[in-house]
C-alpha cells in the first residue's frame, strides 16, 4: 500500500506479442520524478525492465513514455504532477514496442526523412555564411517551430496517426515547416510535394493533440497550417 | 489519404455549395411565407435553365464533397485501403450525383 513514505506503480512489461502491468511499491521522495522511479525499479526489483533514457534534463528526447494514459518526457514529469491515483506507466502509443517500455522508432524516424526533414543546403562551405535577419518572418516562423527534441510525444498523442499509418505525423511536418522556412535551405519543392501528398499535412484534422502534449511546448498545428496554405498555393501555381 | 487535390476539391466545392445553400433556404422560406403550392412552384421550375443549373450545380459540388469525406471516414475509422477505397469513395459519389440529378430533372424537366 502506498503511504506518504511510498508509492504505488504499475509498469507495463512485454514485448510486441503482448504484455501486462505488474505492481510495485516505490520509496517516494521528494522531487522524485516517473523516470526516477522505474530507475528504482529496474535497479532494485526488476533488472530486466527494459526502459531508454539519456540526458535526464529534457533535452534528449528519448524518455517518453505512456503515464497515467498521457504520453510524457518522464525525466521532467515530476510523480506529483502524473495525476491521480497509482501510476501507470506503459510505453508510446503508435509506436510497434521492441521491449517493455523501448519502442521501435524506425518509422518515426523513416517519416522525419521522407516529408523532407533533412535540411539541403544551397551554398557551400566556401561560400560566405548568408546573414539572417532575426525579425524577418520566415526566421520568426522557424523559430517557433525549432526546439524540438524528437521525443515523439505528439505522434504518440495523434489520434491521426492511429488511424492513418501513411500520416508522416506532426513532428515530421512540423520540422519541415521549419526547414521550409529556413532561407538557407535548398529543398522546399520535394518538402512541398511530400506535404501535399497522401502521407503530408492534409491529414492532419487540427485538434491540437499533439501541441497540447508537446513538452517544448511547440505547436506542430499551426506548422501543419502554414504547411497546408504553402502546399495550395505552390499547387495553384503550378510549383509541384 | 487525402492530398493536396482532394483537400482543394473537398475545400472549392464547399465554398460552391455555401451560396447555393443559403440561396435554397431563402428561396424555400420566401416560397412558404408566400403561400406557394407545390403546383405553383413546379410551374416556376419546369423548363428552368435557371434553376437546373442552381441544383446541379450543388448536387454536383455536393457528390464531390460527400464523397472525399466518406473517403477519410472510410479510411481512417473503418480501415478500408486500396481499391476498395476508391470504390466506396467513388461509388458513394456516383450514388449521391444520380439521386440528385433524378432529383434536379423531376422538378426542372417540362
Ligand atoms: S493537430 Fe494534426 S498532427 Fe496534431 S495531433 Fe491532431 S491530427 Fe495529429
Ligand atoms: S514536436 Fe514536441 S512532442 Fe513532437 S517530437 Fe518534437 S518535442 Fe517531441
Ligand atoms: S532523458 Fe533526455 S529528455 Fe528525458
Amino acid at each position: 500500500m502506498a503511504s506518504d513514505e511510498t508509492i504505488d506503480v504499475e509498469i507495463w512489461q512485454g514485448d510486441a506479442g503482448g504484455g501486462d502491468y505488474r505492481a510495485y511499491t516505490v520509496p517516494a521522495q521528494r522531487s522524485q520524478t516517473v523516470l526516477d522511479v522505474v530507475t528504482w525499479v529496474q535497479q532494485n526489483v526488476e533488472p530486466d525492465l527494459t526502459y531508454r533514457f539519456a540526458c535526464r534534463v529534457g533535452m534528449c528526447g528519448s524518455c517518453a513514455m505512456n503515464v497515467n494514459g498521457k504520453p510524457r518526457w518522464t525525466c521532467r514529469t515530476h510523480v506529483s504532477n502524473a495525476g491521480d491515483g497509482p501510476l501507470r506507466i506503459a510505453p508510446l502509443r503508435n509506436l510497434p514496442v521492441i521491449k517493455d517500455l523501448v519502442c521501435d522508432m524506425t518509422e518515426f524516424f523513416d517519416k522525419w526523412v521522407g516529408a523532407g526533414g533533412v535540411f539541403k543546403p544551397s551554398a557551400t562551405r566556401d561560400d560566405p555564411m548568408p546573414a539572417i535577419d532575426p525579425t524577418m518572418t520566415e526566421r520568426a516562423a522557424a523559430s517557433e517551430a525549432i526546439e524540438c527534441i524528437n521525443c515523439a510525444i505528439c505522434y504518440s498523442a495523434c489520434d491521426a496517426v492511429a488511424q492513418n499509418d501513411a500520416y508522416f505525423g506532426p513532428a515530421a511536418l512540423n520540422r519541415s515547416w521549419s526547414l521550409i522556412n529556413d532561407v538557407r535551405d535548398a529543398g522546399k519543392t520535394e518538402r512541398l510535394t511530400a506535404a501535399a501528398g497522401i502521407g503530408g499535412c492534409f491529414n492532419c484534422h487540427s485538434q491540437q493533440g499533439c501541441a497540447s502534449h508537446c513538452p517544448n511546448l511547440l505547436n506542430p498545428t499551426l506548422s501543419i497550417a502554414g504547411l497546408k496554405r504553402a502546399a495550395v498555393k505552390a499547387k495553384v501555381r503550378g510549383e509541384i | 489519404m487525402l492530398d493536396v487535390r482532394l483537400y482543394l476539391a473537398q475545400r472549392i466545392t464547399a465554398l460552391v455549395m455555401a451560396p447555393l445553400v443559403i440561396g435554397h433556404l431563402a428561396v424555400m422560406i420566401y416560397a412558404v411565407q408566400g403561400g406557394l403550392s407545390g403546383a405553383e412552384i413546379l410551374s416556376r421550375t419546369q423548363g428552368s435553365v435557371v434553376w437546373a443549373l442552381f441544383y446541379g450545380a450543388f448536387v454536383l459540388a455536393a457528390a464531390i464533397h460527400a464523397a472525399i469525406g466518406i473517403r477519410s471516414i472510410a479510411y481512417e475509422v473503418a480501415g478500408v485501403k486500396g481499391l476498395a477505397l476508391n470504390v466506396v469513395s467513388l461509388g458513394f459519389g456516383v450514388l449521391l450525383l444520380v439521386m440528385g440529378l433524378r432529383a434536379v430533372a423531376a422538378v426542372v424537366l417540362p
